[in-house]
């Protein structure tokens, strides 16, 4: 038999022997198989944004025919449903202290005449923020009703002077949280399944000694890096599949640009994130000391910095500098592009650049301290 | 020469494992290295094995250089640490093809070699490894050391661990396996089995305190020793100790190991001076010297 022969039969035996540490592994096997489809319908069920018939309480001092129509397409979405009706101004503070409404729509007077007028009227949303993230939600949807309204009835006007409200809604119109998360939870599961899963089984052989023997082995270092490595690309590219079709078939997530793009960026990000494992395993002597740098190094700065839960533009500036170094937001930031908004690689290749480099560098970096030796 | 090792020193950083370290294994010896716990045993098989640097000195194994030809070195020598490593999860016939696919061979290829041991495990060889008891994994260590036909076999207290009678089994195997020719330097704190090598070197914190075969390190030896035994057995090595012409005291299985300062040592003077301290039942006898006793007088 040739020595590629050989060298590919090496490969072969190793990467079975991966394969029969991975499956005989209750705990890997639930991180690889049952995190994903935990988290991504965690994030998409339960962690939500959205409102779903909130009570609000209407305040109509015009009650003409305009005041009539808006009111009935607001209660006719499925967000609110009119629970009160509010006669004087005093009513209001009462309606919000006894917490039965999250919000209160205030019609001014004369506001069919003030339209046609001025074009110009004026309507109050009060909420109720003790709860931020609703407050924040009824009020852009309500705006998003009121700005379909103004659309309509524009139409048959020649000469629109309507002011629209200058707050747009783009890629997520609906404003469905679980959009914005399925990049995030993907980025998430990839670093966690690749880098963690990798530096823990890596370190598993120094731990249990076995390294110690592949080592008096003409097997290479390198071969055992990949051969420890391989499996693991290959889970995560089916993770990756799994967390895009959960999220395409059971929360009807697009995904707008081309797939061949998300293929190849989602692979690219696996092998960013294992080369990472690759270089904590480097670093860590035991199973746990890796767990830990992993958890602590990789995942807190993907779930905290990456842009995935909180906007990086609203970071402080030193946050905002730091969160480049971390792979996750340029994924995320691709991720997006491709799933909703549908832009190609000819807006996207800075951000591939970057992640490019970045796994060049930590490749080249595990290389120069991948031990040979013990010590 | 099959492994030869000159002026080889190693610290650790504070501790000193080896301490300019020299000997020489030839072809198809089964040479012991016969220490306590921490007395370098393993730093040297790392050493040997390619897997740590030494400090100072060099050292040659089937003829290559441990640092310059690590290589050939890793292709040519079976290693069986001192802790058992094999993959716990993997069966015993997994375990074997496994390593005799990294080695780029297969289990057929060498069975011969490995047959007398393999044939005592391979009733369980669907069993997992870490599911086997000490003996066992020690002979499915030894096969996966073995499966490739290595020149040099390094063997790191491959009997801790081990019942008397699997213990009794595996040195069997080893000198079957050294007459197929393999060359094996085995470490052991058992001073019963260094008997059994060829030549042994007797180690205790990083330096050598002999090296010779075990018939000429007994007789080495300078005194005559008795077994001793009482009634009271540890009131006997109070008084022994107490004994103004004692040379060395040591508890040995059932008896005590005495030696006696003087050369013309009567022991009937020794039983009278127990005998006056109230003991009874007092035997005085002179036995054979064992490596046991050597190593204690050499570590003084």
């Amino acid at each position: 038999m040739g020595r590629v022969g050989d060298r590919m039969k090496r490969f072969k035996g190793f990467i079975r022997k991966e394969f029969y540490h991975i499956f005989r592994d209750k705990r890997s096997l639930f991180i690889l198989f049952g995190m994903p489809i935990a988290q991504i319908m965690l994030f998409g069920f339960a962690i939500t944004n959205e409102i779903n018939n909130v009570d609000i309480a209407i305040f109509d001092k015009a009650k003409d025919a305009t005041t009539q129509e808006i009111i009935a397409k607001i209660v006719a979405s499925s967000y609110f449903s009119n629970n009160e009706t509010i006669k004087n101004e005093s009513e209001i503070a009462a309606v919000f202290k006894k917490g039965k409404v999250k919000a209160v729509l205030i019609f001014e007077k004369d506001f069919s005449k003030n339209l046609i007028r001025d074009n110009k009227a004026t309507l109050q949303i009060i909420t109720d923020a003790t709860d931020p993230n609703t407050a924040n939600t009824i009020s852009n949807y309500t705006n998003s009703i009121l700005q379909k309204y103004q659309q309509e009835v524009n139409k048959d006007i020649q000469i629109a002077y309507q002011i629209i409200p200058q707050t747009k809604m783009i890629y997520n119109p609906e404003l469905k949280s679980v959009f914005m998360f399925v990049p995030g939870v993907m980025t998430i599961i990839l670093m966690l399944v690749s880098a963690m899963m990798t530096s823990i089984s890596i370190t598993r052989e120094k731990e249990l000694g076995t390294m110690e023997i592949l080592l008096v082995s003409p097997i290479k270092p390198f071969q055992v890096i990949i051969g420890k490595v391989f499996p693991y690309i290959f889970l995560s590219v089916i993770n990756a599949i799994v967390i895009v079709l959960l999220s395409i078939f059971i929360f009807k997530m697009p995904v707008e640009g081309s797939l061949f793009l998300l293929a190849f960026e989602s692979i690219l990000f696996i092998i960013n994130a294992l080369s990472l494992g690759i270089l904590i395993s480097t670093i860590s002597k035991t199973q746990q000391t890796a767990m830990m740098i992993s958890l602590m190094g990789l995942m807190l700065p993907v779930i905290l910095l990456s842009g995935f839960i909180f906007p990086i533009t609203s970071m402080p500036l030193p946050l905002q500098i730091i969160s480049n170094i971390i792979p996750a937001k340029w994924f995320i930031i691709i991720l997006k592009g491709i799933m909703l908004k549908g832009v190609g690689i000819t807006l996207l290749w800075k951000e591939t650049l970057v992640l490019i480099g970045m796994t060049v560098f930590f490749i080249g970096l595990s290389i120069k301290k991948y031990k040979i030796r013990l010590e | 020469m099959s492994i030869s090792i000159q002026h080889i020193s190693k610290s650790y950083e504070d501790v000193t494992a080896l301490k300019d370290i020299s000997f020489e294994v030839k072809e198809g010896e089964l040479f012991g290295l016969i220490g306590p716990d921490g007395a370098g045993k393993t730093t040297l098989f790392r050493i040997l094995t390619t897997l740590l640097f030494a400090d100072e000195g060099t050292a040659t194994v089937a003829g290559y250089d441990v640092v310059d030809n690590y290589k050939d070195i890793r292709n040519h020598v079976g290693y069986m640490p001192g802790r058992f490593s094999l993959y716990q999860d993997l069966t015993v016939e997994e375990n074997l093809t496994f390593f005799a696919t990294i080695f780029g061979t297969t289990i057929e290829e060498n069975y011969d070699l490995i047959k007398d041991i393999y044939v005592q495990i391979e009733p369980f060889k669907n069993r997992r490894a870490g599911k086997l008891s000490g003996g066992m994994k020690q002979k499915l260590a030894l096969s996966c050391a073995l499966i490739h036909k290595p020149n040099v076999l390094f063997l790191d207290e491959p009997t801790t661990g081990v019942d008397p009678v699997s213990r009794k089994e595996f040195w069997e195997m080893l000198k079957r396996l050294q007459k197929k020719g393999i060359t094996m330097l085995v470490s052991t704190p058992y001073m019963d089995e260094a008997a059994l090598c060829d030549r042994i070197a007797l180690i205790q914190d990083g330096a050598i305190l002999e090296i010779d075969t075990p018939q000429e390190i007994i007789k080495h030896y300078p005194k005559k020793i008795y077994d001793i035994k009482a009634n009271n057995m540890y009131e006997l090595i109070l008084y022994l100790n107490e004994y103004q012409y004692n040379h060395s005291v040591y508890p040995f299985g059932e008896f005590i190991h005495y030696t006696d300062k003087r050369d013309d040592f009567n022991p009937d003077e020794l039983v009278q001076f127990l005998k006056d301290k109230g003991l009874e039942n007092i035997t005085i006898q002179p036995t054979a010297t064992t490596i046991e006793d050597t190593f204690m007088e050499l570590a003084r």
